[in-house]
Order: C-alpha cells, then sequence, then structure tokens
C-alpha cells in the first residue's frame, strides 16, 4: 500500500522529470540551430559541403561501399568468434598454478607481449604477403582469410589480457568455496570462476569488439576490396571526401550497438550486485 | 543556471570559429612567353623550381630512386623543362609526395610534380595538367607459371584474377577488362607485385613502360601478356600536375611544347624508354 505522501511525492517527481525533459529538449533545439546558422553562414562552408557533404556522390559511392562493409561484416564476425575462443585458451594458459604448467605459462606470456606489442599494419604485411611468397602447400593465399588470421593474431593477444584481468580480479575464497564444495580444478574454473570473470570485464571486451569492427577496414591493405578501400576508390575517381564520409559513418553506426548493448549490460550488472 | 548557458553560448561560438576561413585564389593566367622568365616566375622559392615525385621512384621514369641525378625520362624531362624556363640544374629542387597525395585538391608542397600521371577529366577537376609529355598504353603483366600467361585475348584474361593499384588509369583498364572475379586493389605497385609473386593474383595492370621494367628488371620469370586498348579510343597521355589554377600552368606547357617541337622530348624518350612499343595489342 502506497500513502498519500508516497504517492504525492512521485508526482512531484514525475512533474519535475518532464520538465527537465522539456528543458533538455528546447535548449538542444535553441543550441543545434545556433550551430547550424553559424557553420552553414561560415564564408567556406559551401567548399566544406561540396567535398565532404555532396549527397549526389554519398548515393553514388553507397552501393559500392554497402558491398564492401558486408565483406567487413563476414570477416567480424568469424574473426570475433575465433578470437573469443583462442583469448580464453590463452587466458587459462596465463593462469595456470603449478610448476609444471611452466611452459605453456611462458608460451602464453611471449604469444601476448609479441603480438599486442607488434603494430597491426606489419602484421598484416607478414601474414598476407610474407606467408604465401614462401609457397608451401596448405598454407591459404585468399587476402581476405590471410588478413583475418591477422586480426585474430593480434586481436587474441588484446582480448587474452582482458580474460586474464577478469580470472585474476575473482577473489580466492570463491575458488576455495568451490574446491570446498568438492569441485575439481576444471570444474571450479568453469563453473566459478569464468562466469563471474566475463561478466566483470564484459565492457572492456565490447571496447575490443568496437576497434576490431574498425581495424577489418585494414585488410583492405592486402587487396580485398572492402569498405575503406571502395571508399578511397570512389575518392580517387572524383577528388571528392564524401564517399570517406559515407564509410566512416557506416562504422560509426555499426558500433552504436554494441555501446548501447554495453551500457545496458552495465546497468543490469549494477541491479543484479544490488546498486542503485 | 548561469553556467550551462554560458557552455552553451561558448560551444556554439566555437563551432562556428572553427568553421573553415573562405581563402581567395585568383588564378592569373599569363599571356604564353611573355613572363615565362626566372625572375618573373612566381614559384615556390623565388629562383628555385621545386619539383615532386613518389618515393620510391621508379625504373624507367627515374634511376637508383634518385630524381636529382638527370637519369630515367621523367627526371630528364624535368631537367630539360627546368634549362627551358631558364633554370640551372643546381636551381632544380625535389620533393617527395606521395601518387595520390599529388593529385589532392588544397595547398602544394611542389611547383610542379612528375608521377607518371595521366591526364583524366575527372583529376582536371582538382589540379592543373601541362601539355602532355608522353603518349601511354596499359598494360598486362604476369608470370610464366601463372595461368594467366597463356593468355591470347581480353576474353582469356576475363577469366584470372587481377590486380592494379588503387586510383590509376591503370586499374581503370583493368575494370574495362570486365573479370569475372574482383580487380584486387592494392596502396601501391609494390604490394600488387608482392601478390603476384604470392600467386594471389595471377595478372598485374601496369603502364607500358613500368611493365618493361618489372618483367625485365624486377621479377625473374615476368612475362608481359600484352596491351589493353585505350578506353574510348583517345591515347591517354602523361601530364605534368600543377596546383589548380597556378600561374606556371601557361608557361610550362609552352615549354613542354617546345621541348616536343625541338625534338627533346623524342630523345629522352628513345634513350630511357627505347624498349616501348614491342607488346602485343591485346584484341
Amino acid at each position: 500500500m502506497t500513502s498519500e505522501l508516497q504517492r504525492e511525492r512521485s508526482a512531484y517527481k514525475r512533474s519535475r522529470s518532464r520538465r527537465s525533459t522539456l528543458v533538455a529538449l528546447l535548449s538542444t533545439a535553441v543550441f543545434a540551430v545556433a550551430v547550424g546558422v553559424g557553420v552553414t553562414g561560415a564564408p567556406g562552408w559551401p567548399r566544406v559541403r561540396q567535398s565532404f557533404f555532396d549527397v549526389e556522390m554519398a548515393w553514388r559511392s553507397l552501393p559500392a561501399i554497402l558491398e564492401g562493409l558486408w565483406l567487413n561484416l563476414r570477416v567480424l564476425a568469424v574473426c570475433g568468434v575465433l578470437i573469443v575462443v583462442l583469448a580464453l585458451l590463452v587466458a587459462t594458459m596465463r593462469t595456470l598454478r603449478g610448476p609444471v604448467w611452466f611452459p605453456l605459462r611462458a608460451l602464453a606470456t611471449v604469444y601476448v607481449d609479441l603480438f599486442r606489442g607488434l603494430p597491426l599494419i606489419i602484421l598484416l604485411y607478414l601474414v598476407g604477403f610474407g606467408l604465401p611468397a614462401l609457397r608451401l602447400t596448405g598454407v591459404p593465399n585468399d587476402s581476405v582469410v590471410l588478413g583475418g588470421a591477422a586480426l585474430v593474431l593480434a586481436y587474441t593477444a588484446y582480448v587474452a589480457e582482458v580474460f586474464r584481468a577478469g580470472i585474476e580480479s575473482v577473489h580466492p575464497s570463491q575458488v576455495a568455496a568451490a574446491r570446498s564444495l568438492g569441485l575439481g580444478p576444471r570444474a571450479t574454473l568453469r563453473l566459478v570462476v569464468l562466469p563471474q570473470a566475463v561478466r566483470r570485464v564484459m565492457p572492456a571486451l565490447l571496447n575490443d569488439f568496437v576497434a576490431l569492427q574498425k581495424d577489418c577496414g585494414l585488410i583492405s591493405v592486402l587487396g580485398a576490396v572492402d569498405a575503406v578501400r571502395a571508399a578511397q576508390i570512389e575518392h580517387a575517381r572524383a577528388f571528392n571526401f564524401t564517399p570517406y564520409v559515407v564509410a566512416g559513418l557506416l562504422f560509426v553506426l555499426l558500433a552504436v550497438p554494441t555501446a548501447r548493448f554495453a551500457d545496458a549490460l552495465g546497468r543490469r550488472l549494477e541491479r543484479r550486485q544490488g546498486g542503485r | 543556471m548561469r553556467a550551462p548557458g554560458l557552455i552553451l553560448a561558448v560551444t556554439a561560438v566555437l563551432a562556428v570559429a572553427c568553421a573553415p576561413a573562405d581563402e581567395t585564389t585568383t588564378p592569373t593566367n599569363q599571356v604564353d612567353g611573355v613572363a615565362c622568365t626566372k625572375d618573373k616566375l612566381p614559384t615556390l622559392t623565388a629562383g628555385k623550381i621545386t619539383f615532386g615525385t613518389d618515393q620510391p621512384a621508379y625504373e624507367p621514369w627515374f634511376v637508383d630512386d634518385d630524381p636529382t641525378n638527370g637519369k630515367g625520362f621523367e627526371s630528364a624531362v624535368a631537367y630539360a623543362l627546368a634549362e627551358e624556363l631558364g633554370y640551372a640544374k643546381t636551381d632544380v629542387v625535389w620533393t617527395r609526395v606521395p601518387f595520390n597525395a599529388a593529385i589532392q585538391p588544397g595547398r602544394k608542397t611542389y611547383d610542379m610534380d612528375l608521377n607518371e600521371f595521366s591526364i583524366t577529366e575527372e583529376r582536371r577537376q582538382a589540379v592543373d595538367f601541362s601539355a602532355p609529355y608522353y603518349d601511354v598504353d596499359q598494360a598486362v603483366i604476369t608470370l610464366d607459371s601463372s595461368k594467366a600467361a597463356s593468355a591470347k585475348t581480353l576474353a582469356d584474361l576475363k577469366r584470372v584474377k587481377i590486380g592494379a593499384q588503387v586510383g590509376t588509369t591503370s586499374f581503370d583498364a583493368a575494370q574495362r577488362l570486365q573479370p569475372e572475379q574482383d580487380v584486387a586493389v592494392y596502396n601501391t605497385n609494390d604490394d600488387a607485385k608482392a601478390a603476384l609473386r604470392a600467386g594471389q593474383i595471377d595478372a598485374l595492370v601496369v603502364d607500358l613502360p613500368t611493365a618493361f621494367y618489372i618483367t625485365s628488371a624486377e621479377l625473374e620469370d615476368g612475362l608481359i601478356v600484352g596491351q589493353i586498348p585505350a578506353g574510348d579510343g583517345k591515347p591517354e597521355q602523361f601530364g605534368i600536375v600543377l596546383d589548380k589554377g597556378s600561374p606556371l600552368t601557361a608557361c610550362v606547357s609552352t615549354a613542354v611544347e617546345n621541348l616536343r617541337t625541338e625534338g627533346t622530348l623524342t630523345r629522352i624518350e628513345q634513350e630511357w624508354l627505347s624498349s616501348a612499343g614491342t607488346a602485343p595489342e591485346l584484341k
């Protein structure tokens, strides 16, 4: 049962929040108009609009860029899955305790140091042009596959470190409790440690995912015509920067759902842990 | 409530201030042959003439990646041109500008740029071109071991994987072949050559003199499949790139025409591009 006082309070809160929304809307509108008038009134504006925001040019370049983006998306999907699996493996290897596991720990450490430190563009050249130049049987020859492999190598190192941070953030008492319930080391990791670890590092993981979305565009240096390259081709034809703006906006749009998902996830986590 | 209002106002003012100001450029094309002398030409540095080209610069256009030695077709043309305009060899300065950057609209770091630039209408929107100094054909090159090596006609080439450098007329020529697989596009011809060696592409489109150089000096088992016919029947021509509306353009064009009538261009061409013209024309 809500008291009379509580109902009054709620009504007051609602009216204040409506007022806030209205003020925010109004000030945003005023701000937008001021900026709009100011920018479009500036003397260089027609030239800026022509070389960056040419609607006809944008429309003409869109099909090629979208086709390229479809390639980026496929690369993103396959690489994303591979990276998560491999990174969990590397992170687990790095967190193994006991002298027997030293070789695995060392291997994982060397891997992370090497591939996290190596500039992605160098890795792309080494894997994309260097590997097939050896002409070994069994080495793939497709620039997209090779570019994807380079992305997986690099991002696995980043993501493994994120997972490791998560695993190490789980309090030792959790492991002790799991072991005292009779769970073996593997079951402890799988049922107790990893679920908590992954939940904690989710924002960082999604951050890496957004970075991967953009870096998928780098496979273009190997000859694949992705969204970035398609934009470059259109730009080189007409010396108009609009295709880059179009491709850039598409990548931004791609990143927005991930960002909102991360926000929602953060709120859910807060509620679960009895926060506000 | 005063602070947020103030921030809004300041931000709006800043946004407006950041909008680019107009630049007024007044192209002052001079009358041919009147003020085309060293003391009158408004070059970047008075008394000097600054040429631009890419790094690395390739044979047979330049030799040893050193434009200052006067060797190679374009280096020789540059020095002949400087002489024609009244500049001594020591007045010539070289600067390095990547191929795609050289033809962007905007301020230039060179007076003129020689980098195998074909004259196209699209590029004319962004830069000036001198009178053409070389007629060029596009050619397809490959390796002995590639399946493109046996290609005899344009139709044969449709079935192989073709590569080209981005933003070049070679890329447009590759597109004209209408290959069944997408044309692979590379930042530089070096990347494209790496892909050809690795078997990622079967054939590569470059201009003919470059084709001769790559197949004779750079690829051990390289060969020229043949020349691609020009797009609309008109020959493709190289021009010197100058800033849009550059006051030098008229003088440079006149100088190029003088070099042609004197026979200097032909002599330089024979010296550095003599092997051109022996590749089969593909039908």
